[in-house]
């Protein structure tokens, strides 16, 4: 049985088209790239100055010229490309990103998102986020439902925003929410899972018409 | 000619306390350790460094003891080198946060792509830059909103400094400089907006031996180079 973070980063990769441009955040975002449909070719965006990143390799094969967004060293396809930091955040505000994904504290239902600082706790500052959320034409939120019961998805954020109106999918292992002008929206529900689960774990009105499709799953 | 020729430690005893210093580098890939270590060595006090990040912080073991130093900017954080530091992420240097809430160091936080365009416009001889990014969040705070066509921007200012420290892979006798891989992130931008810009070189070559097309950062913009590891 796949873990909650391989189930949301599966489904996460079922929104990517090919040819897209994408931005994987740190963290279970970046298990999104495990899961690119076979045949399918996507462009993987480092903010630090890559298209056509690969994955992350061992010190000894490492160009330690060439790391991700986080530091590590990583190696490129055979087609990519490097640039400086001005070129990079050109391509990401300028809408050349198809999809960003990225985690968050908390989401709310006009899409505005709070991801990157707890005043007093967490100040790790915004780095590339801010941008990202502002600028990608699609911007997927890839997160466990609740933290440890508590629910993430809200009427309003309480914490800082990283971006008002921005978030336009939530991935979770219970299901998928999409953020639509009437607030969030159920689209699809995780095997198990039923409606009145998914309301109970969010702190905001789900919308719930239509088909509700049943969240895809990792093969075993 | 000039020569441009100088050591890291020339390179520190250049840079005064209570200077301003863009530092190279993301996540210290690209930051020129040899003058990072000459400021430490010469114990610089009251920088104020612009860099995208904190560097790394030294790794300890269980006893405390250190283990593995720390990278890039995070060993002028270490030495108590900075008194503010403008960055866009820090969370990957603990040290940062524990002197940020002691109060010996103040720390400016700024979105990544609007740092990048403000060290452009310091260098470019624009007045500021409009971007959306931040807008209707804390980064608004004491900034001036823009409608431009019905769509809200913030004016961020430029971004000046007395000195750049940047460390290209290629460097001709004239300071001609060539970034490999990711190296180039805030580089190609900060060696524009310096007063002074140094440039630490992984290695040497002869004038015409690197070809006009792959210069990132033309000569003229670079005062000084340092050979890396020529301390």
């Amino acid at each position: 049985m796949a873990n909650v973070k391989e189930i949301i980063a599966h489904r996460v990769a079922q929104e990517l088209k090919d040819g897209y441009v994408v931005n994987l955040g740190i963290g279970l975002p970046t298990l999104v790239a495990n899961y690119v449909p076979e045949g399918m070719e996507v462009h993987l965006q480092s903010e630090n100055g890559i298209i056509g990143m690969g994955g992350v390799v061992s010190e000894e094969e490492a160009d330690k010229n060439v790391v991700n967004s986080g530091g590590v060293n990583v190696n490129v396809h055979p087609h990519a490309a490097f640039f400086d930091s001005a070129t990079s955040f050109g391509i990401i505000r300028g809408g050349h990103v198809d999809m960003t994904v990225l985690g968050a504290l908390q989401v709310d239902q006009e899409g505005n998102i709070a991801s990157h600082i707890i005043p007093g706790k967490m100040v790790p500052g915004m780095g590339g986020a801010m941008d990202l959320v502002v600028g990608a034409k699609k911007v997927v939120v890839a997160m466990t439902h609740t933290n440890k019961g508590k629910p993430k998805l809200f009427e309003k954020i309480s914490l800082p925003a990283t971006a008002l109106k921005a978030v336009d999918m939530i991935v979770t292992e219970m299901g998928v929410i999409e953020v639509t002008d009437r607030g969030f929206e159920l689209r699809e529900l995780a095997p198990g899972v039923t409606v009145d689960d998914i309301k109970a774990a969010t702190a905001a009105p789900i919308i719930v018409e239509g088909e509700i499709k049943e969240m895809c799953m990792p093969a075993e | 000619m000039r020569d441009k020729f100088i050591t890291a430690k020339e390179a520190a005893a250049m840079i005064p306390d209570g200077a301003s210093v863009m530092v190279g580098g993301f996540m210290a890939n690209g930051t020129p350790e040899s003058i990072m270590d000459a400021l430490v060595e010469r114990n610089a006090k009251d920088l104020t460094v612009m860099c995208n990040d904190g560097g790394f912080g030294p790794v300890f073991d269980e006893e405390g003891k250190e283990v593995v130093g720390p990278k890039g900017n995070g060993k002028l954080i270490k030495n108590h080198s900075v008194k503010k530091l403008i960055a866009t992420h820090i969370g990957l240097n603990k040290q940062v946060a524990e002197q940020m809430n002691n109060g010996s160091l103040d720390v400016t936080l700024i979105p990544q792509g609007s740092m990048v365009e403000m060290i452009r416009a310091g260098g470019a001889g624009l007045g500021g830059v409009l971007t959306p990014t931040g807008v209707g969040t804390d980064v608004a705070e004491g900034k001036d909103v823009i409608t431009v066509d019905g769509k809200e921007y913030l004016l961020e200012k430029p971004l000046h400094a007395d000195f750049a420290v940047l460390r290209g892979n290629i460097v001709d006798r004239k300071g001609n400089v060539f970034y490999k891989g990711t190296t180039k992130n805030f580089q190609v931008a900060m060696a524009t907006a310096a007063d002074t810009v140094i440039v630490e070189a992984e290695k040497i070559v002869e004038i015409g031996e690197l070809d006009p097309d792959y210069v990132m950062t033309p000569f003229i913009f670079v005062d000084y180079i340092v050979v890396e590891g020529d301390k």
